[in-house]
């Protein structure tokens, strides 16, 4: 049997909304217990790390452009960068690198 | 029109987060090309993968459920598996509540959960304070028109784009994280140790092969869950409510 690709996209779609939206109408107070608390202080810290290492190795089609993209964007970032000029500059140390690579390698 | 009654601050907080959403959206426009070549091969045409792309506003899950069109699967294979790719997005929406400002009303709880994504989380809860619904707005509405556009581009146009520049524009959503998690680092070690932690225990968690078998979705769940519980039983945080405010 075949399936309607619109009732799939449909699916992936209520699917999707209702995962992000219950949690954020459904929680309507400030969270008294200690531990909850510190458990979703840190969530963003941990999820976006766990998704930027190594995955970013594997975004570039060398490896090692991707690390030194990591190693600007840190540094970047540590030095004050704000968000547009540390994405760029990751972007840029991709494109330097991956250049000079052919006739480093 | 109470409702959306808007402040000069609001309509300040819109247009921050239209600029804040520009690089984003080009980060989107690289990722959602490769996305669109994907949902191709599923034998999808562009109005169906802008579609989604519009409706779901999610990387992992999006190709993920093209991989189960591509593969015929039962509808309800299709809600677990979506459910699966974006959990995630169930932690940043708990997470995000703990930021709204009280007596917020529903209309734009329900608005705000509508692009909940990696990079639109990050640079709202990047922000200080009381979450500004019309921040995310802003970069809603910069964002999501380049993720549905892009991927519509990349089901029809497939592989024009230098490889090259799809390398580069890659790293720009990865450039944006460490734009949110360094500066804090810099002001509290324990972030700054915890990030050391979780980069450790992902590159294990992607290579060993213990692990091999678990998508990297599933993977980027049980390491957010295991590390920040651990966290929170080792530092707990004294009084959140004045850091949130």
């Amino acid at each position: 049997m075949s399936h309607n690709t619109y009732i799939y996209i449909l699916i992936m779609a209520a699917v999707s909304f209702a995962i992000r939206a219950l949690p954020l109408t459904l929680i309507q107070r400030q969270i008294k217990n200690r531990f909850l608390q510190s458990f979703l202080y840190y969530v963003p810290y941990v999820t976006l790390s766990v998704m930027t290492f190594p995955a970013i190795l594997e975004a570039t089609q060398s490896p090692i452009a991707g690390a030194v993209a990591l190693a600007v964007g840190i540094c970047a970032a540590w030095l004050g960068a704000g968000l547009f000029k540390v994405a760029v500059g990751c972007c840029a140390a991709v494109l330097v690198v991956e250049w000079l690579l052919p006739f480093v390698m | 029109m109470k409702w959306f009654k808007l402040h000069a601050s609001d309509k300040k907080a819109f247009f921050d987060g239209m600029h804040d959403g520009v690089p984003i959206g080009l980060g989107y426009l690289a990722v959602s090309f490769s996305l669109g070549i994907t949902a191709r091969n599923a034998g999808m045409n562009a109005f169906q993968s802008f579609l989604a792309s519009l409706l779901c506003n999610a990387s992992a899950g999006e190709y993920a459920g093209f991989t189960l069109i591509a593969a015929q699967a039962t509808y309800i294979e299709m809600a677990v598996m979506t459910l699966i790719a974006n959990a995630r997005y169930l932690l940043m929406s708990c997470a995000m509540s703990q930021r709204m400002a009280p007596g917020t009303g529903i209309h734009h709880r329900l608005l705000m959960s509508f692009d909940i994504t990696d990079e639109l989380f990050a640079i709202a809860i990047a922000r200080p304070g009381y979450l500004n619904p019309y921040y995310t707005y802003g970069a809603v509405a910069t964002a999501a028109p380049c993720w549905a556009l892009g991927t519509a581009l990349g089901t029809v146009a497939g592989q024009l784009l230098p490889a090259s520049l799809v390398s580069a524009l890659g790293v720009a959503l990865y450039g944006m994280f460490l734009a949110v998690i360094v500066p804090p680092a810099r002001k509290d070690k324990v972030i700054a140790g915890l990030i050391a932690v979780c980069f450790i225990a992902a590159y294990a968690a992607a290579y060993l092969p213990a692990f091999a078998g678990i998508s990297s979705g599933t993977r980027t769940i049980i390491l957010t869950v295991v590390i920040s519980a651990a966290a929170a039983l080792i530092f707990p945080r004294k009084q959140l409510e004045d850091e949130a405010k």
